[in-house]
C-alpha cells in the first residue's frame, strides 16, 4: 500500500472515533472513576446511582467508567461536563450528593460549587487542579489522560490523538525510532533507570529470527500501585508504545505480564488488545504497512520475584519463577531463548510522547541525566496520599509538603522509605534531596518501583527494616544462599532486637551479613534486600542503640519495649471506657475509682489509648516499661 | 570457541579455551574454588551456592567463576579480602541450615562441606550465627539409600541427575524461599514415588543428605570426579 492510502488508514481511524465521541460534546456525561482504588471506596455504587437517578428523572446523559486521577483522598470521584459548563470534579461523593447533584446540575443549571474539587479547564469561577499546590509542581505526562478517557474503548485514546505516534513511526526507519529513543536518554522505570535505547539496540542488532516484547506488570511492591493505576486508566498507551518497541527492534510477538492480583487491569488490558486488534492496529499489517505484531496478557504466577526479568521469564515459559545469572541479558536470549526486550509499563508509557514531540521536550523535563517525569505512590503519614508525575529532580521535600499537603498532625517527619523493599529510609536531613535515579542510589535508596511512605516520630525505624526485610525474606525464591539464609539470620537478629533482646554485636552481624547478602545474591531481590537494613543502621543508628542499650522504643511502637499507663492525674471517676476495651480485663477500678492496668495481663492491643475520650487523653505509652514502676512510686 | 587461550589464576599462567568457565578451568589447573552447585557440562550453571567467588581484573566486584567465562589476558585472584568475605560467610550460613554431626554422617570421608573448610582453613561450625531449626523427616524408604533433609544444602545437583542424567523425575524443588526444599511429587516417600533406584542423585550429592545404606560404595562418586 502506498504511503497517501497508509496516511487514510489512520485518518480515517481517528475521524471513526471522533464521530462515536460526538455524545461528549453534545449532552451531560458524567465520568465515574472506577479504577480498583475508586471501586474499594465504593464507586460502582456512585455509578449506579448517577445511572438510576438520570433514568428516573429521564435526563437524557451517559455515565461513563473512566480510570484513577491519583487523588486517593477524595475517592469515590466523578466529573461531570455539561455543554455551556466547565467540567467540574467532584470527591468524597455519597449517594445523596449523587441525588444532588443530578437534581442540581444536570436537570436545572447550578453545578454545585460548594461541594467540587476543581475545574478541569481554566476558567474564570473556579480553580483547576493546576491551582493546587501541587499543580504547580506535577507534570502529567504519562497520567494526563488517566482518569479522563474510558479504558474500555478505544476511541476515546484514539480520538485524544493516540496511536498516532504509532502511524508516524511506521513512516519512518526503525533505525530512526531508535535514534530517538536513544536521543531521548528515557531511562527504564522499572526501577534501576538502565537506558531503553541501549537495551532496543542489543535486541536490534540480534540477528533477524523471532524476538519478543515484553511488559513487566508485575508490580509488587507494598505501597506501589503506579502500574496497576496505568494498566487500569489508559492501557492503549502502554500498548502503543509496545508496538513501537516492536517495529522499532523487529519483533513479531509481545505480551504483557501483568500481575494475577490485578483482575481489573487483566479484563481491561485484554480488552483493550482486542479492540486494538479489531481496529487493525494488531495483528497484520498494522496500519495498512507491511509490519506484523501481535499480543497477548500474560497473568503473573503470583510471586514477588517474578518482577525480576529472567524469573518472569523462566515462569513464562512454564519454569518456577526462579531467576537465573546474568549474563546473557534478556536482550540477547531471553523469552524461549530469543531477544527479548523487557520494559516496565511506565517505560513503554512514555514513547509515543517521544515519539510525537520529540527528544528535545522529553530532555528539557526532568534532570540532563535523569530526563522524563517520576510516578510516585505517595502514602504514610501524609495529609493528602496519592499519585503524583512530577519531573526527575524534585525534591522530597516539594513532594510531601507541597504535593503531598505535608505531615498530618502535629507530628514531625522522620524519615522517607523510598523504593519500597529494595528501598531505603531517608532521614529528614535528605529532604532537599533533589529525586532521580542517580541521586537515590547515591544515598542507599533506589527508586524501585516509586512507591514513597512517608514516616513521622510514631514510626519506629527498626521495626520499618524489620518489616520490609520480612516481606523479602518472605518473598525470596530460595535459590540462592545469601537470599535465602542470610534474610533469614538478618530477620531474626532484627526480631531479637524489636524485643529488645539484642546486644552491640548482633549488630555488628547484622551489618556485615546485609553487606555480604547485597554483594553476593544471585539477582536483584538480594541484592536490594538489605538496603531498608543498611539505611536505617546508617541514619537511624541511635534507634537501634537506644532498643539494645536501654531497652527502650523511642517511638513507643515495639510492643516488648513498651508499657501502657494510666495517668491518675488525667483520668476520671466517671467514665469506664477503658475498662470495657480491654480484651484481657487488665484494667481494673482503683479504691478511689480511678482506673489502673494490671501490667502482667497487658497485651498491648492499644484499645484503651485509642477508646480514652479525648476531653482526658489519660492513657499513655512508655518505655522502657519499667518507667510503669517508676511512675506508680511516684504516685504513691 | 575452541580457540585457546592464555590467561593467569593468582599469577599463573594458564592455557585454556576460550569461553570455557573459570571454575573447571582453575579446578584442572589443580587450582581449588570452593563450589557445592557447580556441574561440568550444564548449560546453564545454577550459581545458587554461591560460594566460588573470585576477583577478576577489570570487574569491580567478586564474580562467581562458575558463570564466568574465560578469556584471553584474564587475570583472576582466588583469595582476596572480598572474596574470602564472602566465602566464609556463605559458607557459615549453609552450615546454620545443615545439621553438623560429622562423626555420624556415613560422608565424612567425601564431605564438600569439609574440603572447604579445609581448603580455606574455615571452622566447620557457627561463629556468627545460630544454627536455624532442622526441616523435614529422613526418608529411609528406598531399598538402598537414604535422604536426610537436614543435611540438604539445597544446591541442586541430585534434582539435575535426577531429570538431565537418569532422565527420572522423581524428585524436584518446591517451595519458595527459606522453606525450599528438595522433594518427591505430592510428597511421598521416595520409594512410593517415581525413583528407580539408580542411585545417581545419591553420587551427585556433595553433603551427607543422600547416602547410600551400605556405606559409600567403591569411591566412584561423581562428586570426585569432577
Amino acid at each position: 500500500m502506498d504511503a497517501a492510502l497508509r496516511k487514510r488508514a489512520y485518518a480515517k481511524l481517528r475521524s471513526g472515533a471522533m464521530e462515536a465521541l460526538k455524545f461528549l460534546d453534545e449532552k451531560p456525561v458524567v465520568r465515574v472513576g472506577t479504577a480498583t482504588c475508586g471501586k474499594a471506596a465504593g464507586a460502582l455504587l456512585i455509578r449506579d446511582a448517577f445511572q438510576e437517578e438520570i433514568n428516573s428523572k429521564g435526563i437524557d446523559a451517559r455515565v461513563v467508567e473512566v480510570g484513577c486521577m491519583g487523588h486517593c483522598y477524595a475517592e469515590p470521584m466523578a466529573i461531570i461536563s455539561k455543554p455551556g459548563f466547565t467540567p467540574l470534579c467532584y470527591g468524597n461523593l455519597d449517594e445523596g450528593l449523587v441525588k444532588r447533584l443530578v437534581e442540581d446540575f444536570l436537570l436545572q443549571d447550578d453545578p454545585c460549587y460548594e461541594f467540587a474539587m476543581a475545574a478541569l479547564e481554566p476558567n474564570d469561577i473556579f480553580p483547576t487542579f493546576q491551582d493546587f499546590p501541587r499543580g504547580v509542581y506535577e507534570e502529567k505526562i504519562i497520567l494526563e489522560y488517566c482518569g479522563l478517557i474510558d479504558p474500555e474503548e478505544i476511541d476515546y485514546y484514539i480520538a485524544w490523538g493516540g496511536y498516532s505516534a504509532l502511524d508516524k513511526v511506521l513512516h519512518m526507519d526503525p533505525r530512526e525510532v531508535l535514534q530517538i529513543v536513544k536521543a531521548s536518554n528515557l531511562r527504564g522505570r522499572g526501577g534501576a533507570g538502565f537506558p531503553a535505547g541501549i537495551k532496543w539496540d542489543v535486541a536490534r542488532k540480534a540477528g533477524d529470527g523471532m524476538k519478543y516484547v515484553i511488559c513487566n506488570g508485575d508490580e509488587g511492591d507494598p505501597g506501589a500501585f503506579m502500574d496497576r493505576n496505568i494498566l487500569e486508566s489508559n492501557p492503549h498507551q502502554v500498548i502503543e508504545g509496545m508496538i513501537i518497541c516492536a517495529y522499532c527492534v523487529g519483533a513479531s510477538q509481545g505480551y504483557i505480564y501483568i500481575r494475577s492480583e490485578y483482575q481489573q487491569a487483566i479484563r481491561r488490558v485484554k480488552k483493550a488488545v482486542r479492540q486494538a486488534r479489531e481496529k487493525g492496529l494488531l495483528g497484520d499489517f498494522i496500519l495498512g504497512s507491511d509490519f506484523c505484531f501481535d499480543l497477548h496478557v500474560f497473568p503473573g504466577a503470583g510471586a514477588f520475584v517474578c518482577g525480576e526479568g529472567t524469573a518472569l521469564v523462566s515462569s513464562m515459559e512454564g519454569g518456577m519463577g526462579i531467576p537465573q545469572y546474568r549474563p546473557p541479558e534478556l536482550a540477547l536470549s531471553g523469552y524461549l531463548g530469543k531477544p527479548t526486550v523487557l520494559n516496565n509499563v511506565k517505560t513503554f508509557c512514555y514513547i509515543p510522547h517521544i515519539i510525537q514531540k520529540g527528544t528535545k521536550w522529553f530532555k528539557e523535563i526532568g534532570t540532563p541525566g535523569s530526563p522524563g517525569t517520576a510516578v510516585f505512590a505517595l502514602a504514610g503519614k501524609i495529609a493528602a496520599p496519592g499519585l503524583v508525575e512530577v519531573p526527575m529532580g524534585t525534591t522530597l521535600r516539594q513532594l510531601i509538603y507541597d504535593v503531598g499537603g505535608g505531615i498530618p498532625g502535629d507530628k514531625k517527619l522522620k524519615a522517607v522509605q523510598i523504593g519500597g523493599p529494595s528501598g531505603g529510609c531517608l532521614p529528614g536531613e535528605a529532604l532537599d534531596l533533589p529525586v532521580d535515579f542517580d541521586s537515590l542510589k547515591e544515598s542507599g535508596a533506589m527508586m524501585g518501583s516509586g512507591g514513597i511512605i512517608v514516616l513521622n516520630e510514631d514510626d519506629c525505624m527498626v521495626r520499618m527494616a524489620r518489616f520490609f526485610l520480612g516481606f523479602t525474606q518472605q518473598e525470596s525464591c530460595g535459590k540462592c544462599t545469601f537470599c535465602r539464609l542470610g534474610t533469614r539470620h538478618m530477620l531474626q537478629i532484627l526480631d531479637a532486637v524489636t524485643r529488645g533482646e539484642g546486644d552491640m554485636d548482633s549488630l555488628r552481624v547484622l551489618r556485615e551479613l546485609a553487606e555480604d547478602v547485597k554483594a553476593g545474591s544471585l539477582c536483584n531481590l538480594g541484592k536490594t534486600a538489605p538496603n531498608p537494613v543498611l539505611t536505617t543502621l546508617k541514619y537511624f543508628f541511635h534507634e537501634y542503640e537506644a532498643h539494645i542499650k536501654e531497652k527502650r522504643c523511642p517511638s513507643l511502637m515495639c510492643p516488648n519495649l513498651i508499657a501502657y499507663f494510666i495517668e491518675p492525674a488525667k483520668c476520671s471517676k466517671l467514665c469506664n471506657v477503658c475498662v470495657g476495651s480491654c480484651p484481657v480485663e487488665a484494667i481494673y477500678t482503683r479504691d478511689d475509682g480511678l482506673k489502673a492496668i494490671n501490667q502482667e495481663k497487658c497485651v498491648k492491643c492499644d484499645n484503651c489509648l485509642k477508646t480514652c475520650p479525648p476531653e482526658y487523653s489519660a492513657v499513655i505509652k512508655v518505655s522502657p516499661p519499667d518507667l510503669v514502676r517508676e511512675k506508680e512510686r511516684e504516685m504513691g | 570457541m575452541s580457540r585457546q587461550i592464555v590467561m593467569t589464576i593468582d599469577g599463573r599462567k594458564i592455557t585454556s579455551r576460550e569461553g570455557e568457565k573459570l571454575l573447571w578451568v582453575a579446578l584442572e589447573n589443580d587450582i581449588y574454588i570452593p563450589h557445592l552447585c557447580a556441574i561440568k557440562g550444564q548449560n546453564k550453571p545454577f550459581a545458587g551456592c554461591r560460594l566460588c567467588f573470585v576477583e577478576v581484573e577489570g570487574i569491580l566486584q567478586p564474580v562467581t567463576a562458575c558463570t564466568q567465562p574465560v578469556k584471553a589476558g584474564m587475570s583472576v585472584k582466588t583469595r582476596t579480602p572480598a572474596v574470602d568475605r564472602l566465602v566464609r560467610t556463605a559458607f557459615e550460613l549453609i552450615l546454620s541450615d545443615h545439621r553438623l554431626n560429622c562423626s555420624r554422617c556415613s560422608k565424612n570421608g567425601s564431605c564438600q562441606l569439609r574440603k572447604i573448610a579445609r581448603e580455606r582453613g574455615l571452622r566447620l561450625g557457627l561463629e556468627r550465627l545460630k544454627p536455624l531449626p532442622e526441616k523435614g523427616q529422613i526418608d529411609d524408604s528406598p531399598r538402598t539409600f537414604v535422604f536426610d533433609p537436614s543435611r540438604c544444602v539445597l544446591c541442586g545437583r541430585c534434582v539435575w541427575a535426577d531429570r538431565q542424567v537418569a532422565g527420572v523425575g522423581a524428585i524436584g524443588f518446591s517451595h519458595r524461599g527459606i522453606q525450599r526444599r528438595v522433594t518427591t511429587f505430592a510428597v511421598r516417600n521416595l520409594a512410593e514415588s517415581g525413583c528407580i533406584e539408580c542411585g545417581l542423585c545419591v553420587e551427585a550429592c556433595p553433603v551427607g543428605a543422600l547416602f547410600f545404606k551400605e556405606g559409600k560404595p567403591g569411591g566412584k562418586s561423581l562428586t570426585d570426579s569432577i
